[in-house]
């Protein structure tokens, strides 16, 4: 099919997160400046270096009937959760073809998560060495594997024109987003289901980022744990959720009436091809991909006045990623609103990228810009204007907003979203 | 001591209930597990899974094929329970 390069709007979205089990609650957690992140309690935490989490503030057990939910991994039932909701705030009443307003073969998802299915895997094979092979769930496969949520989302909505699962680590979520773009300006479809979710929150996931050094251990204040920016960070919290939105071209939002709550100007990729799990330290990367969005969408950085940034609270990444801001944006930068919601929500993972797009749509859409929390010594080196505290509010007019994702492996996804 | 075909009913039912939610007294004799109970061919393996624990019976892959209603399967369990 042709290019077709049409404007794609967001019309729904959904969450369940540290700070709530939907949109709403997640995003009046956030103007709260509420901490998500909670003890890990158990005897299977009680020897890891790091025994804190931001778990999921509703458990999706509590949500889901019990014959769906133990067929599904943690994180598709998030992924569902989270898909439901922006589907049904996007004023689709059924499945695709059951509500007429969308045809099956117009309508794609995209579904992305970091790790996949990585807690039905641990749990099968505790489940095979502990009660043998004949015990082993015969639904571990679709549960483990990573386009677990995204073919789920899209047996819900009845998702005929491609399901798809980009994975690139803490960008998944984001690339989704930007793939689910790419899907309707080239016409393969009208309507896409898309976003990220993560639920890796299991000892061996956890020991195993903590021995690359790259989790905060401040067990005794977990509230205070995620500080992005802050002088006294020392690395990330894990979460646990999903965030998805409901794209559409912009024709086929206003044929049908759809609310409109913003405009996905594009997306900006790039890669670092520096190290597998180091940030380059100058940014340069994330410039790249920066400028690329710049370029590929016409968006002007005099437009750009809030920024969601990756900033997950470790020493170098949270730098470099402001050193690019700067290198691109240059003057610009000084009337950009820079959250890091990470500082509440902790880090997602693949899921990051999800949420902190529904974040971001919200602060356009109410034009607010949520708080950073814990920045109570501010690193000299952070050269931008960081929202600290409290929510502030963004200017009138036609506005610009901007989500960074940046991924193990040195992908770097940057999405932008513009006022209609 | 075997347990008797009621008993076995029972046992199915409260088993189909754990994995397909579908109500205990919809769990009949003539009803297809496929067709009418949820159970899809995954599903099916728990289902036989459970009830080779719950009435000490085992029960081959080859044979599972054969078990299309509950009646199939209590009748099943009912000849080859230990």
């Amino acid at each position: 099919m042709s290019p077709t390069n049409r404007t794609v709007v967001v019309t729904g979205i959904g969450a369940t997160t540290p700070l709530g089990g939907d949109a709403a609650s997640t995003w009046e957690g956030l103007l709260a400046g509420r901490s998500g992140v909670k003890p890990l309690e158990g005897e299977r935490f009680a020897e890891l270096p790091v025994r804190i989490a931001a778990l999921a503030a509703v458990d999706p057990g509590d949500v889901l009937p019990r014959p769906l939910a133990r067929k599904l991994d943690r994180s598709a039932q998030f992924a569902l959760i989270a898909a439901r909701e922006a589907w049904a705030d996007a004023g689709y009443t059924a499945k695709a073809g059951e509500d007429e307003k969308i045809q099956p073969n117009r309508l794609g998802a995209v579904i992305a998560s970091g790790i996949g299915g990585v807690t039905t895997l641990l749990d099968q094979y505790d489940v095979l060495k502990e009660k043998g092979v004949r015990r082993v769930s015969p639904h571990t496969v679709p549960m483990l594997m990573p386009n677990g949520p995204s073919a789920n989302v899209g047996l819900e909505v009845n998702a005929q024109a491609g399901v798809h699962t980009p994975v690139s680590a803490c960008a998944s979520g984001a690339e989704a987003i930007g793939y689910a773009v790419e899907m309707i300006r080239t016409g393969r479809a009208d309507v896409v289901v898309a976003g990220g979710t993560e639920a890796a929150i299991h000892p061996l996931p956890i020991a195993a980022f903590a021995n690359m050094m790259a989790m905060s251990k401040s067990n005794e204040e977990p509230e205070k744990a995620s500080r992005p920016y802050d002088t006294g960070r020392d690395g990330f919290v894990l979460g646990e959720g999903a965030g998805v939105v409901v794209l559409e071209s912009a024709e086929h939002a206003a044929a049908r009436g759809a609310r409109v709550y913003c405009e996905v100007v594009g997306q900006g990729l790039s890669a670092d091809a520096h190290h597998i799990a180091q940030p380059e330290p100058s940014g340069r990367g994330i410039a790249v991909a920066m400028q690329n969005l710049l370029d590929d969408t016409g968006l002007k950085p005099a437009e750009v006045v809030h920024l969601n940034a990756h900033a997950t609270s470790t020493p170098q990444g949270d730098i470099a990623e402001i050193k690019a801001l700067r290198k691109v944006l240059g003057d610009d930068l000084d009337h950009v609103a820079v959250s890091a919601t990470k500082s509440m929500t902790g880090h997602l993972l693949g899921g990051a990228g999800g949420i902190e797009t529904v974040a971001t749509v919200l602060a356009l859409h109410h034009r607010t810009a949520p708080p950073t929390i814990n920045v109570d010594d501010l690193d000299a080196d952070v050269d931008a204007d960081i929202v600290r505290d409290t929510p502030r509010a963004l200017p009138e007019g036609t506005i610009a907003a901007i989500n960074n994702s940046f991924g193990f492996g040195g992908h770097n996804v940057v999405l932008a979203f513009r006022t209609v | 001591m075997a347990a008797t075909q009621e008993e076995i009913v029972t046992g199915l039912a409260d088993i189909v209930n754990e994995i397909a939610g579908i109500p205990t007294e919809d769990v009949q004799l003539d009803k297809s597990f496929t067709d009418d109970l949820d159970v899809d061919s995954l599903s099916m393996v728990e289902v036989v899974v459970a009830a080779e624990e719950r009435f000490d019976v085992k029960i081959p892959d080859e044979d599972v094929k054969n078990l299309k209603t509950v009646g199939d399967a209590a009748d099943y369990i009912l000849k080859h329970q230990a």
